[in-house]
């Protein structure tokens, strides 16, 4: 009886709790554009920074951490855009500034500072992470709450499907994995290709698996698929069990951090074929991991440095006399992101979530350092991308492909 | 066949280096019965370490033997240093207190340590991994059949190094007075005390000589695997650990049997099986290891005094 | 060693033996209740209080078998993966699934409690799989099973597609709320107080202060050692589904090695083998990022080394509890519970509530 009693009222206290949810609107999907109009209303009217002289924007990256070297160029690329926006009079009078959390790579702690953003800060936007977990984490905070998120380089197809305050500017991974597909068989002329993917990383995961499916319909033959983590820095095994198979080519669609050293051993072991990659390989430490072992290797990504467009050259140079180095794809993406956001701003009738939606969701043929941004219905950009041969020391372009 | 060969070498080399970081492992829980988590971060330390000394000595000096000998040396002795420092002020204060109480400062190092070395203030390296120079330059050391096998020059100059301190590690511990004394402390450091053995100084002495290990450790581990990065020791201070307890941690050859075992699995594991399962297969075999022999290979479980 | 402080048979109390067992909840439901209804509409609040009572089910579920129990496992991520895993899963699945006769929101937070349960036993088994070995196995060995257990969940998950790989299970249903994680975090506390206070709680601690003592005298310490798991991963699991139901995406990097650390740091924190001192240690643990983030929030926020703040945040982290632990070896609160102290404060002994 005793134990029966517990039991009992652990059933009450269920409809109790069954009870008090009623009073939550339930926000998700389309149908809660309505109810996060209204709580976003509330929320931007009681904002100090409405009525001061500067507006508040947020960002949730990874600054410790497996993937801080990402979250981290992601912010200077952010600050950068910032900085020159300010200095050009910021927004209708209206100095920007961005507070900055770190989510420790993992999406529970993304998901906690991007909500503090939202009630404790009244940030009038969002930018988001790299990775697209982080990203999905924060997108169904900004989602509920009725607060636009902007994610610069989370490539995931899901991220933009959480709802319409959520957007971004890079290119999503089925187009990319398509794109390394495409140019491996039309161009490389390949016939047998291996894969080499990061099983830690949805964004190499989705890469490797779309190049799988395009790259066997289009003729080729994917020999062999073999992973490692984030963070590994011995491949050999792997690359042992590659060179069996005999490919013409490599597929690695990962970050910089390992494609390196990966190249590295690729030579070591006496495979001599090409590697290919994503936009995750453009960095200045390419090169310095990957030493000349990384030459000839070719990867997909949103601009190539190369390019004399004024903009690009300006970008590279402030870059480089802001932070010392080369800005890699996700700094750019990151400064492409701030300035979307900004332009925004500027055209938003208001500061309230659905005004700068409504102008976010407007930018068309803006002009970005990594490529032009046109936004589609699903709130991704729509752009093509470039692919880089890797030389020595530096990339060069070799071809443009559109969607 | 050529291919097994060549698998077989990857994992010796692996191996080795995952020995010299067990053994510090192994070396300080015989004497203190504690789990140094952040022996892997100091090893990550002593890496950096050895990466700013190569730079400092410039490109010419750090390809010959003494610029070689130069990195090791400050790496090894930084480290050792440091490692003393760790135990003076982190692990001493709490050494008549309850085991896990050390565990949690080691825990509070190890997080300070790879944390603190993603920031990119001062002298700190930042988050983003770095190539590590190469010391040694790489040159084909035997060729087999068309590049079927090949080995190279550091291979065999890293298994040289890690064997031979493995070696003076084993003469030390069971040739000279030190040594005797550390296995006392290992036995009962309390008895060991009321034997005139200095047990604080023999304590701050393993803990010197595990760190500068590591140090050398994670030195061919970068000149492996040419990168270093902050996190880099929880990864491989993880792979060590279980080596050193596949081998019966507080056993000096078991760690390093234990080591080469662990690495060969993992290289077989991923070159004839799936490279995706290496993790789970690596500790699947750990359990399996242990559920056999509760002591680890060379472990025994010692019988409790009743 | 301190002994443990094992709960006194009370003297007689004013409330009637057939209330008592009840009582707690009694008075528990109502003040929950309360403190759900003054939460509505903060979100961050909302967000923190769940995060820190989802760390106190699992410090005080840990502290049962690190603590009272005196085995040794790293491996509570582990569980609280399958635990997220598993419950997580069920909700996506009966995502469109209502029972006819109850309101919408009342038959979601039945399904809630299915998916919650479902997660629970599924950690509970995996529990009894790896206390099995306990049985051959002593101190460290059984760490590093437990270890290698959490590990092999994490590969596992990221290798499923069921499971959304690397990704992660996204889109499920929020469904907790800090008034259902706090009822479970009654409800572990309430166990472990009562467990501690049992017979088979005496045996737990004999087996702590020493194994082969506690055999002669009769105690079944496989048998002990394996329920203690089972119930510490239980209560692990249930943590993990709750977490599954307010972040709104679970991934394999939640569930690392580091995880496990953070909780046995709770543990032994708090004071290994005392309720109360897991508790304390997991507010204060979850709170102290967020404080210090708050901190130099208020310290200025738009210089350029203000912008690096929360770099900083994690390596003071690491040497706070260095700082802690040398300056309280014996945890916040050693092996005594609030219950034990109070008394002493107060003037005069009340003790109804647990």
């Amino acid at each position: 009886m005793r134990r029966l009693a517990p039991m009992l009222l652990a059933a009450l206290a269920v409809m109790a709790g069954a009870c008090e949810k009623k009073t939550q609107p339930t926000p998700s999907g389309e149908a809660g554009t309505q109810a996060a109009q209204g709580q976003s209303g509330s929320t931007v009217s009681g904002t100090p920074a409405a009525g001061s002289d500067t507006i508040l924007l947020g960002q949730v990256g990874a600054l410790t951490g497996g993937q801080a070297t990402f979250g981290i160029s992601t912010r200077n690329g952010i600050e950068l855009a910032l900085k020159e926006a300010n200095a050009a009079g910021g927004v209708n009078g209206k100095k920007l500034a961005i507070r900055v959390y770190d989510n420790q790579s993992k999406p529970e702690e993304a998901a906690q500072a991007a909500t503090r953003l939202i009630t404790q800060d009244k940030v009038v936007l969002i930018l988001g992470d790299v990775a697209s977990s982080n990203s999905l984490a924060m997108a169904e905070k900004a989602q509920a709450a009725g607060v636009p998120m902007i994610t610069p380089s989370s490539t995931n197809t899901t991220v933009t499907q959480k709802g319409d305050f959520i957007f971004r500017v890079c290119f999503i991974d089925p187009f990319q994995g398509f794109v390394m597909a495409k140019f491996a068989r039309e161009d490389l002329k390949l016939g047998k290709v291996a894969v080499l993917q990061d099983n830690k990383s949805a964004y190499s995961i989705d890469l490797s698996d779309v190049f799988t499916r395009k790259f066997t319909e289009m003729g080729g033959k994917v020999a062999t698929t073999e992973s490692y983590s984030q963070g590994d820095t011995d491949y050999r095994a792997q690359l042992t069990a590659i060179k069996k198979t005999q490919p013409d080519g490599i597929y690695v669609p990962g970050y910089y951090s390992e494609v390196g050293v990966i190249a590295r051993q690729a030579r070591e072991v006496g495979l001599k074929v090409p590697l290919m990659g994503g936009d995750g390989w453009d960095s200045e430490k390419l090169f310095e991991l990957g030493g000349s072992a990384i030459s000839g290797s070719y990867f997909s990504n949103h601009y190539s440095p190369d390019n004399p467009d004024p903009r690009v050259q300006k970008f590279i140079a402030d870059y480089k006399a802001a932070y010392g180095g080369v800005p890699d794809a996700l700094a750019a993406l990151g400064y492409d992101a701030a300035r979307v956001a900004v332009e925004a701003l500027k055209r938003a009738k208001d500061l309230s979530g659905p005004a700068v939606r409504d102008a976010i969701a407007q930018t068309k043929d803006f002009p970005g350092v990594a490529g032009t941004v046109t936004l589609d219905d699903n709130r991704n950009a729509v752009k093509s991308a470039v692919v880089l041969k890797v030389g020595d020391g530096k990339t060069q372009y070799v071809t443009t492909i559109s969607p | 066949m050529a291919q097994l060969l060549q698998h077989l070498i990857n994992g010796l080399a692996a191996g080795t280096i995952y020995a010299l970081v067990a053994l510090g492992y192994t070396m300080v829980y015989g004497v203190l019965k504690l789990i140094n988590f952040a022996h892997g971060d100091v090893m990550m330390v002593g890496v950096y370490m050895g990466y700013a000394t190569a730079f400092a000595i410039g490109r010419e000096a750090r390809g010959s033997f003494l610029g070689i000998a130069a990195v090791f040396a400050v790496a090894m002795l930084g480290c050792a240093l440091f490692g003393f420092l760790i135990e003076r002020f982190a692990y001493r204060p709490l050494r008549e207190k309850p085991r896990l109480t050390a565990l949690i400062t080691a825990i509070g190092i190890s997080f300070a340590l790879s944390y603190g070395f993603q920031l990119d203030i001062g002298f700190l390296p930042g988050a983003s991994p770095r190539a590590f120079p190469e010391i040694i330059e790489p040159k084909e050391w035997l060729i087999i059949g068309d590049r079927d096998v090949v080995v190279w020059n550091w291979q065999v100059i890293s298994f040289l190094i890690a064997v031979g301190l493995m070696v003076a590690l084993q003469y030390l511990v069971f040739g000279t007075r030190f040594g005797r004394a550390m296995r006392a402390v290992s036995w009962d450091h309390r008895v060991a005390a009321l034997m005139g053995i200095p047990t604080d100084r023999v304590i701050a002495l393993t803990f010197m000589l595990s760190s500068g290990l590591a140090a050398g450790a994670g030195l061919l581990y970068a000149i492996k695997d040419t990168s270093v990065s902050p996190l880099m020791g929880l990864y491989v201070g993880l792979k060590a650990f279980v080596a050193a307890v596949i081998g019966g941690i507080g056993h000096v050859p078991g760690a390093v049997v234990g080591a080469l075992v662990l690495g060969l699995v993992e290289e077989f594991v991923v070159g004839y099986a799936a490279s995706t399962w290496r993790d789970a297969v690596a500790f699947g075999f750990l359990i399996l290891v242990l559920l056999v022999k509760p002591g680890g290979l060379f472990g025994r479980v010692a019988a409790e005094k009743v | 060693m301190e002994s443990p402080a094992l709960s006194i048979p009370e003297a007689p109390s004013l409330v009637p033996p057939a209330l008592r067992g009840i009582l707690p909840l009694v008075i528990a439901i109502p003040t929950l209740a309360l403190f759900h209804w003054s939460l509505t509409g903060s979100d961050f609040a909302t967000y923190l209080l769940s995060v820190v009572g989802v760390n106190i089910i699992l410090a005080v579920s840990l502290n049962i078998v690190n603590g009272m129990t005196g085995q040794f496992s790293i491996g509570h991520a582990g569980f609280m993966a399958v635990g997220a895993y598993i419950a997580g899963y069920t909700s996506l699945q009966l995502k469109e699934v209502a029972l006819s006769f109850l309101p919408v929101a009342a038959s979601d937070q039945v399904l809630f409690l299915l998916a919650l349960l479902a997660g629970g036993a599924a950690a509970a088994a995996c529990g009894f799989l790896v206390g099995l070995p306990s049985l051959r196995l002593r101190g460290d060995y059984l760490a590093i099973v437990t270890l290698g257990f959490g590990e092999i969940i994490r590969v596992f998950v990221q290798n499923t597609d069921a499971f959304g790989r690397a990704l992660g299970l996204s889109g499920i249903p929020q469904y907790s709320s800090p008034g259902m994680v706090f009822f479970w975090v009654f409800l572990v506390v309430l166990a472990a107080r009562r467990l501690a206070g049992s017979s088979h709680g005496r045996s737990l601690w004999a087996i702590r202060e020493d194994e082969v003592a506690a055999e002669a005298m009769g105690v079944d310490t496989t048998g002990y050692k394996v329920r203690a798991f089972v119930f510490s991963s239980f209560f692990a699991g249930i943590a993990g589904g709750l977490f599954a139901h307010f972040v709104p995406i679970i991934n394999p990097g939640s569930f690392t090695f580091v995880r496990s650390m953070e909780i046995v740091v709770m543990v032994v924190l708090g004071g290994l083998g005392s309720t109360t001192g897991a508790f304390v240690a997991a507010i204060f643990l979850t709170l102290l990022p967020e404080g210090m983030r708050s901190l130099f929030g208020a310290l200025g926020t738009e210089g350029s080394l203000a912008q690096r703040v929360d770099q900083i945040r994690m390596p003071i982290y690491g040497l706070l509890l260095v700082v802690l632990m040398l300056s309280r070896p014996q945890g916040l609160f050693g092996t005594k519970e609030i219950w034990d102290v109070l008394p002493r404060w107060l003037p005069r002994k009340r003790r109804g509530l647990a």
